[in-house]
């Protein structure tokens, strides 16, 4: 007798199997990483332990996990729903520091506006900077064809680049003595933040408002049902009559803006001026696309898996002090996880089937 | 007397999906030698049972022995060891590569095979069989027919004895459809194992020597063709008479609802497929298009449909001119469409119920606001899915769940009830069942008492003659002339169809 594994091509997909898949795809990334830990030095067990506390054993924990699911949910949201239209937008980073940019400038250039004014003007501005950098990838795609990927992951390294030039040209601040700063933001112009975590309140709120709205476009409205279909047959889509284009123009600037709203975020919550791109983004835009997938592209669940990949980045924060590990850790965590997530998606749609032979 | 196992014997085959039986302890006999025919009403099982015999799925209960031995077939490879090879429903072939490249692949020498070698043997083959082919020529250059050789070649080289063919000549011309049944026999003769699925009741009475009847799941019959006929056939799949008796009420010619004049299209090669397309459709008319699949028919719905740009000429709805207007303005105007190739009328993974509001989704009731009223989706989807007697669980199941016929019913379903004053229809029962061949006609004989102008694209005479009031044939890209739907018209349009006869403009009807 012998065991024989088999797969098999499954055509409907239970909600069961959707999170079963999940919680594999995460546990395959935990023993992959492990490996990698081992590698390093670590004791794999010991590091997982740590990061867990890091990100959700404590209070101070919880509350750093949240300020990082802020930008992580705003931007993951809107990459569920461009990612639903099989509209592949991976500059969403670019687009954060866009939304950084627009929204910190006005911030700097306005400061005694009254604050009732300003943050709006600014959560205002950061969104059309965050939607023109996903408009330039939406025009070239519909007019050009040219791949959304391509384009709009150069626009991460130019918005990168512009950052860059601002805070160390024009837009440094006299008094930082030549590092690369602005002025700081005046008061009207920064977010408040609950108690005294570094949660910007207004910015969550948003968040989560703006990924509700999303899933009732998404799920309930007539534009929400184009984009679904378009997504899943375009040729259907343009049967029926819909614009193929209008779609891909809608999803990549709302995801821009949303994006973008993240920026603002990150600047008016956090920092409270600009600086080097690194520092007002991490990769947020590139962890929200791990973000999207986790929550297999609903936007309601994406609430979730920004929390516990903002938990994962303050963990990974955690280990990396504490165990001396090097800085890009965190990004190789990444991919493993995206790997996995991604590999689950395919495998879903078949079944693994392991059986005695005789 | 030594009895020859059988080819194939499945016994008390049950498979099971959610929420369907879709075999029940199914018995399939199958002689050495013979072409076995497998018959049924759409969603009867007869896919199912075919993917199960070539390891596709696993039967929830059942044995199936080849040449009177017990198989355990895992797997279309343990299927292909055993010499079985299947030709599915919707063809599998990688369209950029070529007929050789094609062969090759899954066969598991993708990496040492020689390519020289195996060019010889499919011309081997191809010739022992007469499937004509060029094995150089790539997938997309293929018509239906020559695509379809291809995959028997593909089952052929990797030694099929016993050959599936799952609907084989729905995709076919008459001449195509010939030449099939002719290499059918050929494949017999020298002691292969045939089994055909189709709905055709004349290809069952040509070619098979028995058929297995399948009605919801369960064998209703096995009978020896020659001992039976088309009556008989038809009422054991359907389980009550099918008459064909259709009334069709004399037509006094209303205004034109739909007006092409000097029409010219390219097709996808860029080369022209529609010249100087001429007529009119009258309120209340069917007016069928005859002619052998490929020669402009889809280009032209397609230029009709908006889909694909006219170089030149004219196309009104109702006296509005509609040539440059957009898709979603002709379907405004009140155009509903069926095309042939029904994959890109529908969404696959979306639920039967989201694909029922495919047109109507803009528009009250379905659309509140900016909302889309679900109850409504659903309501009208129950309704639909009961008058169209589309077989499924529930309106909530993805549409790539149901069997090849009831995807076609529920797309007939949903555009015959839109409303519409002009009905494009292609092919609007290729594939299906005889009751449901009923059922459609009645249909598109009502819509016509109710006074809509229908363009029907059929290259079934049969169907072309009963249902419409006048056919013009198209050959070449052109219309070759128009007459009146009658049979002793039957003639000029058979010789029109070859393009050997053009009718003067002055004399259509
Ligand atoms: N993978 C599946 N999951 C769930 N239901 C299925 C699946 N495959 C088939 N069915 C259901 O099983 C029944 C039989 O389907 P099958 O495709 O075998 O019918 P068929 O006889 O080939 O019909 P047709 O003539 O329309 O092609 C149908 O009701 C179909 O919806
Ligand atoms: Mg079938």
């Amino acid at each position: 007798m012998s065991i024989r594994v088999r797969i098999e091509r499954r055509l409907e997909v239970s909600p069961q199997t959707q999170i079963l898949a999940i919680l594999l795809s995460l546990f395959l990334s935990f023993v992959v990483i492990a490996v990698i830990f081992s590698f390093l030095g670590v004791e794999p067990l010991n590091a997982y332990r740590r990061i867990f506390l890091g990100g959700f054993g404590s209070i101070y924990g919880l509350s750093e996990s949240i300020t990082k699911a802020i930008p992580l949910l705003l931007a993951g949201a809107g990459l569920a729903l461009s990612f639903k239209a099989r509209v592949y937008n991976i500059g969403a980073e670019g687009q954060i520091l866009m939304g950084a940019v627009v929204g910190g400038g006005i911030g700097l250039f306005l400061p005694n506006l009254p604050r009732s004014l300003l943050l709006p003007l600014m959560f205002l501005g950061g969104f059309l900077g965050g939607a023109v950098w996903g408009l330039i990838p939406a025009f070239l795609k519909t007019r050009f064809r040219v791949d959304e990927v391509l384009t709009s992951l150069m626009l991460v390294y130019i918005a990168s680049d512009l950052v860059r030039y601002l805070v160390y040209g024009p837009w440094r601040g006299p008094e930082q003595r030549g590092f690369p700063y602005s002025s700081p933001f005046s008061l009207s112009a920064q977010l408040p933040h609950l108690g005294t975590t570094r949660i910007h309140y207004p910015t969550l709120i948003l968040a989560i408002l703006l990924a509700v709205t999303v899933y009732i476009m998404l799920f309930y409205t007539k534009f929400g049902y184009e984009i679904r279909v378009v997504g899943e047959n375009p040729s259907a889509g343009r049967y029926a009559g819909m614009s193929v284009e209008r779609v891909v123009l809608f999803v990549l600037v709302l995801s821009g803006g949303l994006a973008g709203l993240a920026g603002v975020g990150e600047v008016a919550g956090i920092h409270a001026r600009l600086g080097p791109p690194e520092g007002i983004s991490p990769g947020y835009g590139f962890t929200a696309i791990i973000v999207a997938w986790l929550a297999r592209l609903n936007p309601l669940l994406t609430m979730i898996s920004a929390f516990f990949m903002g938990g994962l980045l303050v963990g990974g924060d955690a280990i990396q002090t504490a165990l001396n590990l090097p800085s890009a850790t965190i990004f190789v965590f990444n991919g493993v996880i995206l790997f996995f997530i991604i590999a689950a998606e395919y495998l879903t749609n078949y079944r693994i089937k392991v059986e005695a032979v005789r | 007397m030594s009895e020859v196992p059988a080819a194939v014997l499945m016994k008390g085959i049950t498979k099971r999906f959610a929420g369907v039986v879709a075999n029940s302890a199914v018995d399939l006999e199958v002689k050495k030698g013979e072409i076995h025919a497998l018959l049924g009403e759409n969603g009867a099982g007869k896919t199912t049972l075919m993917n199960i015999l070539y390891g596709i799925y696993r039967p929830d209960e059942g044995e199936i022995y080849i040449n009177g031995e017990k198989a355990h077939i895992h797997s279309p490879k343990d299927a292909i060891k055993l010499g079985i090879g299947m030709v599915h429903q919707q063809f599998r072939l990688v369209q950029t590569h070529t007929v050789v490249e094609n062969v090759i692949l899954g066969t598991g020498n993708g990496v040492t095979f020689n390519e020289e070698e195996v060019r010889q043997k499919i011309v081997e083959l191809a010739q022992r069989y007469s499937l004509a082919i060029n094995p150089d020529a790539r997938i997309w250059q293929l018509s239906a027919g020559e695509q379809q050789r291809v995959e028997i070649l593909k089952a052929l080289y990797r030694g099929a004895k016993i050959l599936i063919l799952d609907e084989p000549t729905s995709m076919l011309t008459p001449l195509e459809i010939k030449e099939l049944l002719q290499t059918l026999r050929r494949m017999t003769e020298e002691g292969n194992t045939i089994i055909f699925i189709t709905h055709k009741l004349d290809e069952v009475t040509a070619v098979s020597h028995r058929v297995t009847i399948l009605r919801q799941g369960k064998v209703t019959a096995v009978l020896e063709t020659a001992k039976t006929h088309k009556t008989e056939l038809a009422n054991l799949m359907v389980g009550r008479e099918v008459l064909f008796r259709l009334e069709k009420q004399p037509l006094e010619r209303g205004a034109a609802v739909l007006r092409v004049e000097g029409l010219e299209a390219l097709n996808d090669k860029g080369l022209v497929a529609v010249q100087d397309v001429t007529f009119s459709v009258y309120r209340g008319e069917i007016l069928g298009i005859a002619g052998v699949a490929g020669n402009g028919q889809r280009e032209l719905l397609e230029v009709i449909a908006g889909l694909r740009p006219a170089n030149k000429g004219k196309i009104f709805i109702q006296d509005r001119e509609a040539t440059y207007a957009s898709i979603r303005e002709r379907i405004g105007m009140g155009l509903s469409y069926v095309p042939g190739e029904r994959m890109t009328a529908l969404v696959p993974n979306m639920s039967i119920a989201e694909n029922m509001i495919l047109k109507s989704y803009r528009k009250s009731p379905i659309c509140k606001g900016l909302f889309i009223d679900r109850q409504v989706m659903l309501d009208l989807a129950k309704r639909l899915i009961q008058e169209y007697e589309v077989v499924t669980p529930g309106p909530d199941k993805p549409v790539k769940l149901l069997s090849g016929g009831n995807i076609q019913r529920a797309l007939m379903a949903r555009e015959l009830s839109q409303e519409v004053d002009v009905l494009v229809v292609a092919y609007p029962t290729s594939g299906l069942d005889v009751g449901a061949i009923e059922t459609i006609w009645k249909i598109l004989l009502s819509q016509r008492s109710l006074g809509k102008a229908t363009l029907l694209v059929s290259d079934d005479l049969e169907e072309i003659l009963t249902l419409s009031d006048r056919v013009a044939v198209m050959h070449n890209g052109e219309i070759m002339g128009i007459v009146e739907a009658k049979e002793e018209n039957i003639e000029k349009i058979g010789l029109m169809m070859a393009g050997a006869l053009k009718i003067d403009r002055e004399q259509w009807v």
